[in-house]
């Protein structure tokens, strides 16, 4: 650990200068005579360490904190941690250095900061704090940051590494510059290349400036665009005429960046359209058949997560995904009551359809408010899905909303090769086309409405159970979607899975452009208005079906 | 277009208008009389917050005719109907905010309160001139007769009807509704406009001009339902009820059917509109929240409940869903949605007619051919 060598030029401090003028001599010859007498009664080095450092002056405090850290010893960062934060202090009878742990009161908690065992309470009058000051205590931040980027753990180290940040001063520069020789991880090398050049840009030679002025191009943190920002302003015009260079390079990556981040937003946004319009896709888009309580089913499954979760509770991950199966059932089966109920009687009257179902979202919405709370539920979120992937310092995408858009690319997948490729899907298709004629096929007409209804109403349950890790469940989580799945749905034009998939995508991305400059409702209004407009030009959607099956 | 003279009096002759008008103006009569001669606190007095009770539903019954207008005639189930009815309600209520002067809070002579409030220091351009009754009249009927006019002129041109249709209605609404919530839009905002001083230099809060509020309101339904019965008498009136039942036949038998729609579907805006000003004094209020899709849907079941189509059915549903409303929402609450969804279902499965549809089975089978819209449309390009 030779390199805290490097670390010796601490003292070069105003305060330190001061320092050497004022302080007696006599302390310091007090000081060399009572370190034997220590370090006879205790062997180990630490003691010694630390009786040193608290009877450091002023002035040779930064040898002290240097003898502990080039020691080596694993201790050392708990030491100045304590050191720095004020809990070292010194027994007034024995001159024993202690750790404090609790300051609170007239008896203080103490432990030994050698072996780390408790030693019980103590008056804090006869303990003697330790002094350090602020000049001292910024130093020992970067001590401290230095230890931290020897750690082994390399979460430590980039912590320590972001820590430097834009707090780089001489003193550390040179035992950064030697810490760059050795392997490090890619994102710790970075973060300390770009502090060392933060530093060079502010305090080094022309070259050194160029130099650095190259490094931190690449870089998107704030602190270095911050740096680039001094130098751009700064005296000299050739230095900044190339600082403003590569701050329109960052300006740009980190508009790449912010697009990168408002498409993945409309991707989530739009997953979710998807998800919640899909079901609704082969109600209203195969069958024909106008569902207006869909997004109360979207609600049903929303609130069977919820259940589940209540049910298991401690387990949220589990219950996540039981209500996968749960949530697809319990819409299902509310979906089909609603046909056999309603909807059969209003075979042929699209318009009566619409406000029979409407009737039943009512229902069902004061059913919730009755029967569980007309107050948002919460529904917790589980470890695995929390939390965000850290592509650069200008970029994270949040976990959750990456679930959602696999889980409404798997469901269209899955609704995709249920539609293509089994019976059911054939028999779904044959009906759509010509009801008549398949069923003098032997196709069981009533049957497949069921079945199809079903299917429609259950993608909606998982629709909810994926809106439930996203949004708030309550009682009008459905109602704020129905529009907008309708004009996913029309948008995408009627019957086509994957113009359904393409609609909501679309949609979601557009919104979200439209969000930073316009407002969010504003945004709003306007994707509504360019729904109207479009389709006008094509009234039957982006995909129209084609055959015989369209006219009707 | 039918000529003005024969159109507009032809209803007037017509047995069931007479009737109609009969028995509106016996009620506005009878409720008027009640009013002025019973002494408070007697058993057949109408109170002046019944008064205007009653004004609000004539208000809702203009509403339900029109919206009966294009859906029972034109085949057309507007689900923002609601929309033209807030315009129209908007418009009214910027006069009335102009005409409390400088007795607001804040005692701006022009400024309404809320606009001094966002620190504005001007008015915005499109509330110049509602200091004027005359131009806040017409714009009541002009805002929703527009805004008709290009929705009907965009959507009718390229053949979007049916479901379609109504779904893009009620994202209209939707979407107004979240434009008036913004308070940048100059219309109060959530709050909307309150605190009515006076309309035409009546004082808003006595009860004379409540009561001629309500004999106003009689009126307009009277004419509104004329108007009505007039269009729908008319041979524009049996093309209309030939698209609504048979639209590319009748395109190919050379109508314009869009122009008919959209004729139709502005007027019967423009009605709304009038529904929406006449409410707006009697209420004290209009704010966003009538522009929300659930207020229009609900006008929808006023009129099939009524009976679609019969134009006196949709004054029956509207005045009694509303009263059933006002009943249900004093005793509980929470059960209204419950009876409300109930009405839907049942209304739509059950009697598809209607009540107009229980009164007819009694009397000699039908003589109106128009009245029978619930049959399923008959199905011209089935594959």
């Amino acid at each position: 650990m030779g390199i805290f060598r490097w670390l010796t030029p601490l003292c070069l401090n105003a305060l330190c200068l001061k320092a050497l003028y004022l302080k007696p001599l006599g302390l310091v010859l007090l000081l060399v005579l009572s370190l034997p007498a220590h370090s006879q009664t205790e062997a180990d080095p630490g003691q010694a360490l630390l009786t040193n450092l608290a009877d450091a002056s002023s002035r040779e405090i930064d040898a002290a904190i240097e003898a502990i850290v080039d020691s080596g010893d694993p201790r050392a960062r708990d030491w100045l941690d304590a050191f720095g934060n004020n809990r070292l202090s010194r027994i007034k009878d024995t001159g024993q250095v202690v750790e404090v742990l609790r300051n609170v009161g007239r008896n203080w908690t103490i432990a030994d900061p050698l072996t780390g065992e408790n030693l019980g309470e103590m008056s804090r009058r006869e303990l003697d704090r330790v002094n350090i000051n602020n000049a001292i205590r910024g130093k020992l931040e970067g001590v401290l940051a230095m230890l931290d980027l020897y750690s082994d753990d390399p979460e430590v180290q980039e912590k320590a590494a972001e820590a430097m940040m834009g707090k780089v001063n001489a003193s550390v520069v040179k035992p950064l510059t030697k810490l760059l020789e050795r392997d490090l991880p890619g994102p710790v090398r970075n973060r300390i290349e770009e502090s060392v050049a933060i530093y060079q840009l502010e305090q080094g030679d022309a070259e050194a400036q160029a130099q650095a002025i190259t490094v931190l191009t690449g870089s998107l943190h704030s602190n270095a665009r911050a740096a680039l920002n001094n130098a751009a302003v700064g005296d000299d015009p050739a230095l900044a005429a190339r600082a403003q260079e590569a701050l329109v390079s960052i300006e740009q990556k980190l508009k790449m960046n912010r697009a990168a981040e408002t498409l993945y937003f409309g991707l989530s946004l739009g997953s979710v359209l998807v998800l919640a319009a899909i079901g609704l896709a082969i109600t209203f888009g195969v069958m024909g058949v106008i569902n207006m309580a869909h997004g109360e089913l979207i609600m049903l499954g929303a609130y069977t997560t919820w259940g589940m979760q209540q049910l298991l509770p401690g387990q949220p991950g589990l219950a996540l995904i039981l209500s996968i199966p749960a949530g697809f059932l319990v819409a299902a089966l509310a979906g089909i009551a609603i046909e056999r109920s309603v909807i059969q009687h209003l075979k042929g009257r699209p318009l009566e359809t619409l406000l029979a179902t409407f009737g039943v979202s009512l229902i069902l919405q004061q059913l919730v408010r009755t029967v569980i709370s007309p107050l948002n539920r919460s529904v917790t979120t589980p470890e695995w899905m929390s939390g965000s992937l850290v592509i650069n310092g200008a970029l994270s995408l949040t976990l959750n909303r990456m679930y959602v858009i696999g889980f409404a690319l798997v469901v269209f997948a899955g609704l995709m090769l249920i539609m293509r490729k089994t019976r059911l899907g054939l028999e779904v298709r044959a009906v759509t086309q010509n009801r008549a004629m398949a069923r003098s096929m032997g196709i069981r007409a009533t049957r497949v409405d069921i079945l199809t209804f079903g299917l429609g109403s259950g993608v909606a349950g998982l629709a909810g159970v994926a809106l439930s890790q996203i949004t708030n469940v309550g009682p009008n989580l459905g109602q704020n979607y129905i529009i907008d799945s309708f004009m996913v749905v029309v948008f995408g034009g009627v019957g086509n899975l994957w113009g359904t998939l393409l609609a909501g995508l679309s949609l979601g991305t557009i919104n979200q452009i439209l969000e930073p400059w316009a407002g969010s409702v504003l945004a709003k209004i306007m994707v509504l208005v360019l729904i109207i407009l479009f389709i006008q030009k094509r009234p039957k959607g982006l995909f129209p079906q084609k055959g015989r099956a369209a006219e009707g | 277009m039918p000529t003005s003279q024969t159109w507009l009096l032809r209803p007037l002759q017509e047995r069931s208008t007479q009737i109609f008008l009969g028995v509106l103006f016996a009620a506005v009569a009878l409720v008027t009389l009640l009013h002025l001669i019973m002494p408070e606190g007697h058993a057949l007095h109408v109170s002046a917050y019944t008064v205007t009770l009653l004004g609000k539903y004539l208000c809702y019954a203009l509403l339900a005719v029109a919206v009966d207008l294009v859906w029972g005639y034109l085949g057309i189930l507007s689900l923002g109907h609601g929309a033209f009815f807030a315009i129209g309600g908007y418009a009214m209520g910027m006069y009335l905010m102009r005409q409390i002067g400088d007795r607001g809070v804040y005692g701006d002579p022009v400024l309404p309160d809320f606009m001094v409030f966002l620190n504005w220091d001007s008015l915005p351009w499109y509330w110049q001139g509602f200091d004027m009754a005359w131009f806040a009249f017409i714009m009541v009927l002009l805002a929703p007769g527009l805004l008709a006019l290009v929705f009907g002129f965009l959507a009718f041109r390229s053949r979007v009807t049916g479901v379609y249709l109504s779904i893009i209605t009620q994202a209209l609404t939707f979407a107004l509704m979240l434009a008036f919530f913004r308070n940048e839009m100059g219309f109060g905002g959530n709050n909307g406009l309150t605190d009515f001083r006076d309309i035409l230099g009546f004082n808003l809060r006595t009860d004379s001009t409540r009561l001629g509020l309500f004999i106003a309101t009689g009126i307009a339904l009277a004419i509104g339902y004329v108007i009505c019965r007039g269009i729908v008498t008319s041979k524009l009136g049996r093309v209309s009820v030939a698209c609504r039942d048979a639209e590319a036949r009748t395109r190919f038998l050379g109508y314009r059917v869009e122009r008919v729609q959209l004729f139709v579907f502005v007027v019967s805006a423009m009605l709304a509109g009038v529904a929406g000003a006449l409410y707006v004094p009697q209420v004290g209020i209009i704010n966003p929240s009538e522009f929300s899709p659930l207020f229009s849907i609900e006008v929808v079941v006023w009129v099939a409940l009524g009976g679609r189509a019969t134009l006196y059915g949709a004054v029956i549903g509207a005045i009694l869903v509303n009263y059933a409303k006002t009943v249900f929402t004093g005793v509980m609450p929470d059960a209204w949605l419950f009876a409300l969804g109930g009405l839907f279902v049942l209304v739509t499965v059950f009697l598809p007619k209607g009540i107009a549809g229980l009164l007819q089975k009694r009397q000699k089978p039908d003589e109106d051919s128009n009245a029978d819209p619930s049959k399923p449309k008959p199905q011209e390009a089935t594959a």
